[in-house]
């Protein structure tokens, strides 16, 4: 009789039953629940001997920091990283992916990852998304064809650069990159460059915060620097501390079982049925 | 299904965070001074919330800054119309029903602005009113507004507990506090919502009112 509630799907074809119960309900005014974003500044460059890549350690949801401390450059391979800016959980997420993948290449083939195969893993997962898997990213790594530095944007299009910024901070360290960045830098002077990259993505997006940290590729080595600079210190300690008392009232302490106060009683018959 | 369409709008954002605590003979009022649009930082020097209104009254505001220079702006040639009629400055209740009216004159294009009105009352004893942006407000003894005011509110609550509103005889709600210790709480505090809000920043003012004057502390705040 009402057998309609319970129909199963027609086989095959897609089911839209979902867009339309979505759009009802965002013209009854719902809200979609907000993602943890990393408003973020990434950078990476290529120097004389490789590959190195910045971030900062700011992840934030609304106007609020959720993590002071996050990271930002992500493993993909022993001689690649990759830095992401965008939701937190997609850029995790895509990297982790494609670095297990790259893993069972390796295995397969025997040979160390090449960086344009992690790029092309990442590009194409992206562009099948269109732009819904909310990842901009920073990769850069050091194979048997010398050092490659590229960008991603979320629907999948790629740059193959010489210096390179992603996220919100990206115009403030791109002015410095545009600024100082030259052909041949020595390790010391790469790595001072980046830093000064992200820390003026630090100090002038207020999407970017707390400290820097870097990552060195060379051929045959890497050099992860966590917290590499701490720029941001907390300012101001009472030196008295505070106490947090408990203030909330007890308002009874003797406890009553509930088989005092109520009366049961057993309904027989059959169960309940319309 | 239909998107709406962005549309102009004629208020702004400015962020920043205002703190009041009154104490038996002083209050303190405290502000950032970080100005701020979207992720931009407009002014990491923007003493946008603290105007000397009387000598026993400060006022100080976050939310638009636009709305905020030009609700200063009525507030003070009406303090000087006062002045010229009564020979005399304004008291802080006064000052304080005065900006609740100014605000509600503008009950459907309201001030963007959040404010925390401290001062000296006619005792000589600390006094704190706190609003909405259309004219609400309440005398309390300590308040925080603004865009760190949600981190802030709880923590004040927690260490100045306050008398219910509704007791009868009405109890102060004047703070317990020595004027040391509500400025270390005031430093305390900002430095805390400076490490969580991205709109809370570069610098703190703080105003310490007495009966025999102001004073004015600059501290440094996280500047990322």
């Amino acid at each position: 009789m009402s057998q309609s509630a319970v129909d199963v799907p027609p086989k095959g074809g897609f089911s839209f039953d979902m867009c339309k119960r979505n759009d009802m309900l965002i013209q009854k005014g719902l809200k979609a629940p907000s993602f943890l974003k990393t408003g973020t500044t990434i950078v990476g460059l290529i120097f004389q001997d490789g590959v190195i890549l910045g971030a900062d350690t700011r992840a934030t949801e609304g106007p609020i920091v959720a993590d002071k401390n996050c990271e930002k450059i992500h493993y993909m391979a022993p001689n690649i990283y990759c830095c992401g800016a965008g939701t937190a959980a997609d850029t995790e997420a895509v990297t982790d992916m494609v670095s297990s993948q790259l893993r069972l290449h390796r295995y397969q083939t025997g040979r160390d990852s090449r960086v344009i195969t992690a790029l092309t893993l990442l590009k194409k997962h992206l562009f099948s998304y269109q732009g819904h898997v909310s990842a901009a990213l920073v990769l850069g790594g050091v194979d048997i064809t010398g050092p490659h530095l590229h960008t991603i944007y979320p629907h999948g299009s790629t740059d193959t650069l010489p210096f390179a910024t992603m996220g919100s901070g990206s115009l403030a360290a791109m002015s410095v990159f545009e600024a100082k960045y030259k052909e041949g830098l020595t390790r010391d002077e790469g790595i001072k460059l980046v830093a000064e990259a992200i820390c003026s993505g630090i100090f002038n997006d207020l999407g970017s915060g707390s400290n820097v940290d870097i990552c060195v590729i060379t051929k045959g080595n890497k050099e992860y620097l966590r917290n590499y600079m701490e720029p941001n210190p907390r300012t101001y300690v009472s030196s008295k501390g505070y106490s947090f008392t408990k203030k909330t009232e007890v308002l009874l302490t003797k406890i009553t079982p509930l088989m005092e106060r109520v009366e049961i009683t057993e309904v027989g018959g059959e169960a309940m049925e319309e | 299904m239909t998107k709406q369409h962005a549309n102009w709008s004629p208020y702004d954002n400015n962020g920043g965070t205002c703190v009041a605590i009154a104490g038996s003979d002083y209050c303190v009022i405290a502000a950032d001074t970080r100005m701020s649009t979207g992720y931009s930082i407009l002014s990491r020097d923007y003493s946008k919330s603290i105007i000397c209104k009387a000598d026993k009254a400060v006022l100080s505001s976050s939310g638009f800054q636009a709305d905020v220079k030009a609700l200063q702006k009525v507030l003070t040639s009406r303090h000087m119309i006062y002045q010229h009629q009564h020979n005399k400055q304004m008291s802080c209740p006064a000052m304080a029903q005065l900006l609740s009216n100014t605000l509600y004159y503008k009950r459907f294009f309201p001030y963007y602005a959040f404010n925390v009105l401290g001062g000296l009352d006619e005792e000589g004893k600390g006094c704190v009113f706190t609003y909405d942006a259309v004219g609400s407000y309440e005398k309390v003894g300590y308040s925080a507004q603004g865009s760190g005011s949600t981190l802030i509110m709880p923590f004040l609550d927690n260490q100045l507990k306050s008398p219910s509103p509704l007791l009868l005889p009405a109890q102060d709600s004047i703070t317990p506090l020595s004027e040391a210790e509500a400025v270390d709480l005031v430093k305390t505090v900002f430095a805390s919502a400076t490490e969580r809000d991205i709109y809370t920043g570069d610098k703190l003012e703080i105003m310490v009112l007495k009966a025999d004057g102001a004073r004015r502390e600059v501290m440094d705040l996280r500047k990322d």
